[in-house]
This record gives structure tokens, C-alpha cells and sequence, in this order.
């Protein structure tokens, strides 16, 4: 990979009172690349997001915007750069509907009057390239599935053409079925040549979607694994501590992405 | 009704275009058979997330009619009718005021002594001293909106609950009535003046109602036909063209009907002419503009609305504003009625009967007090059924006690409804967010 990463985090501490919730965390997010961010309960990953996204800046570290230094105070700042979140509570308005909600905030007008034909239009057409089915733009969102309505907070995360996108645990609340599909469209979503960071609990979608995993571990790095050659008892073990940290950062030393 | 805003929505105000179609019309079965079945899905997804389509009150209000006519057959009469759509006018601003409060998930519980403010405002100054009406009007007016500009900032900014702030202003706004009326008791406004004009005026002329009637249905035909135009421009898929000329259609007759009625006793009321005016406006801002859109928003998630960039704090204050001026407006046409403004309205607007009916007004007509569902329209079908049943009783001479006790169960009734099709909202029973 000759590019630089779009983002890169070095260092980043973070402390809550007495806890230290993240210390010297080191990450990088590559266009077109899935990461997985993957830890136990309380390891740092919901703190990383909300560094990453303005919502809680950290006390130290640097952040690199494709090669350049920036700061990250507020979530404008975040938005600013290219860098969407989706949160795992979606935000969605529940009594708007779909083309509502895509164009919340960003409504297309003439003098105040809202345009909703060409707002549907181009929802539509959102809908289409992401092969996104729902049964109607024009339903609340409140009638849609819980898989639907994921699809449709990452589409609408999609619509300021961002270049990172967070995602906090989007299959969390999925069948199996919707998950696959939410996977197809992380994939759709990454060939466009988008960076995602993908918190999640669950291997399975690990595997499936991801490119490599970084592990936090009660707030420090534990480990990056490229996903195609780690196995699944070497990341679980990373995850929970069972693994030799040595090895496994040796095993992470090889990988030429960490530094 | 959602803030959905496609010309499904684009009110007719009674609904009256839902559900008349009859299958079975000759050449045009088929469209007319895809017609019903799209309403029967559009009528299903919306049960799914919890509204009730008007056409359950518009039946109520037909059995209150019937009712009341075999008990009295003045009921139905062109006259009755006609001041009854004058005794709407008062309540029904004022319940207009209470949507955009509903809207954002919000109550106000002052407006039935904010109404009552204004009014003795007006009296005070044109009558007493000597102001000239149309200042007095603007000074009424403007008294409600800074009622509503300070109850709403305490609420935004202070974070005190709407229901509380709004229920210090109840007795607040009305102690203050009481205090301005109470050197001079009854003040009489003049009964040639503009204030007593709101609800005395009439357009005799019968081209006015007819003209009003035929502007109405051929807007919403043109909005209707142009959106379809512009959809169909675009490539996507429309409603079929029989369902807009049934809606026209229904919206025509029910119109002329009005317009006819109006005119067989003394033509169209300007009170009922500045209540529609108020509807259209109000519904148009709502769910055609920017500005409504970020209301909706803020009734659909507070969070959601902070996140899309929505002043969560302006808006908060802004409603309140709306709706204490709306309220003073409806004052105005409560003082214009009883060509007077006394202590003892005041004590009766105090007491919250104005109140209850705004609220069942706006409650009944489908607006959730949950938040983000409803629309101005919802009013005018609520205050109709409101204001028939307590004309109908003042009409048989039922007591105030009884009339009390029905206004009551039927709010309850309404709110009942109103929970029950939130509970309904989320398929499942999933939890809502995360």
C-alpha cells in the first residue's frame, strides 16, 4: 500500500477520573479497507470511536488526516474532515420517513420550500446503488425492520460523501439474515473506496468482512492481525487476554501497515 | 399525517376523500382496484406505526349529528350549523397554538389563561384608556407571545418541565387577568368595533362561500396534479390519477356543501374564513418547509434532531411562542363572542375548560401527545366534534355539570386512543432505540 492512510492515530490517552481509558493507542484506517475494532467489555472501543468522532476528544495523541496533523474537538470538526458515524442507537427520527430521515439536516430546498420530489428521487437512487430493499421511501421509519432501519442509518451517514465511517456494533440487534445483508452493504460501502472502522462483538462478521482486526485491551493496543492469516483462537485469546502479548505483537510486528 | 409530506397529506381536513371509493365503475375497474388496494396498504403500514386515519372521527362526528338532530331538530339547521362554525373558531386557534407545542412532544397548559389575558388586555387599553383598537389588538396579541417566548425559555434553557412552567402560567397569567379587570369588573368592548367584527361579520354575498369552495378544491387538484406531473418527470412511481379525482372529488362536495349551508343562513363567517387561513398557513410551514421539518424532527428524536444539526433550544422556544400567541388570538375571538371581557370568564378560562377542549381538540383530530405526529388539519375535525357536543348540549339544555363530565370522558377517550396507538408503534415490541 503506497497511500497513506486516510486517518492515523498515534498515542491517543484518555482518562475518566481514576480510570484510564486509553493509553498510547495506535490505529490506522486505509481507503477501501475494513478494520474490525474488536475488545472486551469496557477495553476502550465505544472511548476510540468517540475520540475519533468528536463526541469525547482525547487528553493526548496525535490524529493524522491524510498525512496532516488535526485536531478533532467537537463532532462539526469530525464531519468537516470526511469522517461519519453511525451509533448504535441509529438517531433516526421514528415519525419521518425514509427519505425524511436520509436528508435530515440536509434537507434540499428552494427558499425554505422543501423539494421532496427531487429529495425521493435521489433516495431512490441511494437505495438502488446500494441495493438497499425496503418496501417503500415513503414509509415511517418506525414500520421498518430493525435491519432496514441500519441500512438506512448508514446510507444516510453515506449522503455527505464521507471517507471514514464509524460503525458501533451495527449487527448488534440482527437476525441472521439482515446481518448478511448489513455485511453485503459494509462491502459495497468499502468498494467505493471508503475507510470503516467495524466495532463488533462477533467474530463471525469479523471474518466475514473485515480486512485485518485491532484489539484494544483495557485500553492499550493488543495486538493487529490481518484476517485472512490470523485464526480465530489467536484473536479471541488477544480479546481476552489469554494470548502472549509478546507474540502477538510480534505477530503484529510483521504486519507492515503498524509502524 | 406524518411529516411525510406527499399529497396523501394534503389536507382536505375532514379526510373525507379516504375510503368513499365504491369498486365497480365501468371501464376504469381495474384502476380503481389498484386505487383501493393501495389505500388498503397505505391504511395498513400506518396502523403499523399507529395512526389512526381521521375516518374513525369523522364517523363519530357523523353519529354525534344524527344524535343530536333526532333529539332536536334544530340541530342540523343552516343557522346552528353556522354559528357553530363560528364557536369552533376560538377553541380551534387556540388548539391550533397547542399542535406545534404537541408536535415537539411538548405540552402548554397555559393558553386558556393566556387567552384570557389577552382579551382583558384588549379591553383594558381600548376601552379603558382610550388606546386605539387596532393597537390594542397588536399589544394583546404580542402580550401572548411573550408569554409564550418566557414560558418557553424556561423550559429550554433552564430545563424546568414543560408541564410545570406551563402550569405556574395557568394560574400566573390568570391571577394577572383578574388583577387587570379588577378595579373596573365586566369591561364591554364596543360592539361596532374590529374585535366584535371577528365573529359578527359575515359575507353575505353568495359568490364569496362558492368562490372560497371552488379556490379550495382547485388548489389542492393543481398541488395534487403538479406533484404527480413532476413524479412521474422524474421516474418514479405515483398514486393513481382516480385516487386524486376521488379526493377532489369528496374534498368538492364536502366544500360546496359547506358553502352552501353558509349561505342558506348569512353567508360565509369571517371568523370561519380566518380559521382556515390559519390552517392552510400552519400546515403548509409544517410540512412543506425547512422549518417544519426540523419540528417533526424534534417530536422524533430529540437526539436524532441535535445530531442533524437542528437548534433544539430555538425551536423549544419558538412553539412555545406559536402557541401563546395563537392563544391570545383565540382570546380575542372568546372576548369578540361575548362582546366583553370579565372576571368571571376569566375565572371560567382559569378553571381550564378552554383548555381541556383545545387539547381533546387537537387529540381527537389525531395529534399524538407523544410527539412528532399530527398536523393543523387534525384540529379542525377535533373542534367540530368538541363544539357539536357541547352545542348540542347547551341546545338541549344539559347542565354545565353534565357537559363538564362528557368534555372530560371524551378527552379521556381520545388520549386513551392516542396511547394505545402508540403502544401498537413499535412492530413486535421491540425496545425502542438501541
Amino acid at each position: 500500500m503506497t497511500f497513506p492512510p486516510v486517518l492515523s492515530l498515534r498515542g491517543i490517552s484518555k482518562r475518566f477520573g481514576g480510570v484510564q481509558a486509553l493509553l498510547d493507542v495506535e490505529l490506522q484506517l486505509r481507503a477501501g479497507e475494513v478494520v474490525a475494532l474488536a475488545g472486551d467489555n469496557g477495553a476502550g472501543k465505544s472511548t476510540l470511536i468517540k475520540v475519533i468522532s468528536g463526541v469525547g476528544p482525547a487528553d493526548r495523541g496525535v490524529i493524522e488526516w491524510e498525512g496532516r496533523l488535526v485536531h478533532i474537538k467537537r463532532p462539526h470538526d469530525a464531519h468537516a474532515l470526511g469522517i461519519a458515524t453511525v451509533y448504535q442507537d441509529l438517531a433516526m427520527c421514528d415519525n419521518l420517513d425514509v427519505v425524511g430521515n436520509l436528508f435530515l439536516g440536509r434537507e434540499i430546498d428552494r427558499v425554505g420550500i422543501l423539494d421532496e420530489v427531487e429529495m425521493e428521487r435521489r433516495a431512490r437512487e441511494l437505495m438502488r446503488t446500494l441495493s438497499i430493499r425496503i418496501p417503500d421511501v415513503r414509509m415511517p421509519v418506525a414500520a421498518l425492520s430493525a435491519g432496514q432501519r441500519q441500512a438506512v442509518a448508514i446510507s444516510r451517514s453515506l449522503m455527505g460523501a464521507p471517507k471514514v465511517l464509524l460503525l458501533d456494533e451495527p449487527t448488534a440487534a440482527l437476525g441472521v439474515e439482515q446481518t448478511s445483508h448489513l455485511l453485503d452493504l459494509i462491502e459495497q460501502v468499502r468498494d467505493r473506496g471508503m475507510a470503516i472502522l467495524l466495532i463488533s462483538h462477533n467474530m463471525g462478521d469479523i471474518k466475514a468482512v473485515a480486512d485485518r482486526v485491532a484489539v484494544l485491551r483495557l485500553g492499550r493496543n493488543n495486538g493487529l492481525f490481518d484476517v485472512s492469516t490470523a485464526s480465530q483462537e489467536q484473536i479471541i485469546s488477544s480479546i481476552t487476554g489469554a494470548a502472549d502479548n509478546a507474540v502477538a505483537h510480534r505477530t503484529a510486528g510483521t504486519e507492515e501497515a503498524w509502524p | 399525517m406524518s411529516g411525510g409530506g406527499s399529497p396523501r397529506d394534503a389536507g382536505t381536513g375532514g379526510g373525507a376523500g379516504t375510503g368513499t371509493a365504491t369498486p365497480g365503475r365501468g371501464p376504469r375497474t381495474r384502476g380503481w382496484q389498484r386505487s383501493l388496494k393501495g389505500y388498503a396498504d397505505e391504511v395498513r403500514g400506518r396502523v403499523r406505526v399507529g395512526e389512526r386515519g381521521p375516518i374513525l372521527v369523522v364517523l363519530g362526528l357523523i353519529v354525534i349529528w344524527l344524535i343530536f338532530q333526532s333529539l332536536d331538530d334544530n340541530f342540523l339547521s343552516p343557522r346552528n350549523l353556522s354559528n357553530l362554525s363560528v364557536e369552533i373558531v376560538g377553541t380551534g386557534l387556540v388548539a391550533v397554538g397547542i399542535v406545534f407545542v404537541l408536535l415537539i412532544g411538548e405540552i402548554d397548559l397555559s393558553v386558556g389563561s393566556v387567552s384570557g389575558l389577552s382579551g382583558a388586555v384588549f379591553a383594558v387599553l381600548n376601552v379603558n384608556l382610550g388606546m386605539p383598537e387596532w393597537l390594542a389588538v397588536i399589544v394583546g396579541v404580542a402580550s401572548g407571545m411573550a408569554v409564550g417566548a418566557f414560558q418557553g425559555a424556561f423550559f429550554a434553557w433552564l430545563g424546568v418541565p414543560a408541564f410545570v412552567v406551563t402550569l405556574a402560567g395557568l394560574l400566573v397569567w390568570n391571577g394577572l387577568t383578574l388583577y387587570l379587570l379588577g378595579a373596573s369588573g365586566t369591561i364591554n368592548i364596543d360592539e361596532e368595533g374590529l374585535v366584535a367584527s371577528l365573529t359578527s361579520e359575515y359575507f353575505g354575498a353568495m359568490a364569496v362561500a362558492y368562490g372560497l369552495a371552488a379556490i379550495g378544491t382547485a388548489g389542492y387538484l393543481l398541488a395534487a396534479l403538479r406533484h404527480r406531473n413532476r413524479n412521474k418527470a422524474a421516474g418514479m412511481p405515483n398514486r393513481p390519477l382516480s385516487e386524486i379525482w376521488v379526493r377532489g372529488g369528496a374534498l368538492a362536495v364536502l366544500a360546496f356543501g359547506t358553502a352552501h349551508t353558509l349561505n342558506r343562513f348569512q353567508g360565509l363567517p369571517l371568523a370561519l374564513l380566518i380559521f382556515l387561513v390559519v390552517l392552510v398557513v400552519s400546515d403548509y410551514v409544517l410540512r412543506r418547509t425547512r422549518y417544519g421539518r426540523k419540528v417533526y424532527a424534534l417530536g422524533g428524536g430529540v437526539e436524532a434532531a441535535r445530531r442533524a444539526g437542528v437548534g433544539v433550544e430555538r425551536v423549544r422556544i419558538a412553539m412555545f411562542m406559536v402557541s401563546g400567541t395563537l392563544a391570545a388570538i383565540g382570546g380575542l375571538f372568546v372576548a369578540s363572542g361575548l362582546t366583553s371581557a370579565s372576571p368571571t370568564t376569566a375565572r371560567a378560562a382559569g378553571s381550564g375548560m378552554l383548555l381541556i377542549n383545545a387539547i381533546a381538540a387537537a387529540v381527537i383530530g389525531g395529534t399524538s401527545l407523544f410527539g412528532g405526529r399530527g398536523s393543523p388539519w387534525s384540529v379542525l375535525l377535533g373542534v367540530l366534534v368538541i363544539q357539536s357536543i357541547a352545542s348540542g348540549m347547551a341546545l338541549l339544555g344539559v347542565e354545565d355539570s353534565v357537559q363538564f363530565m362528557i368534555t372530560g370522558g371524551v378527552l379521556l377517550a381520545a388520549v386513551a386512543a392516542d396511547s394505545l396507538s402508540r403502544r401498537a408503534e413499535t412492530p413486535g415490541g421491540r425496545p425502542r432505540a438501541g
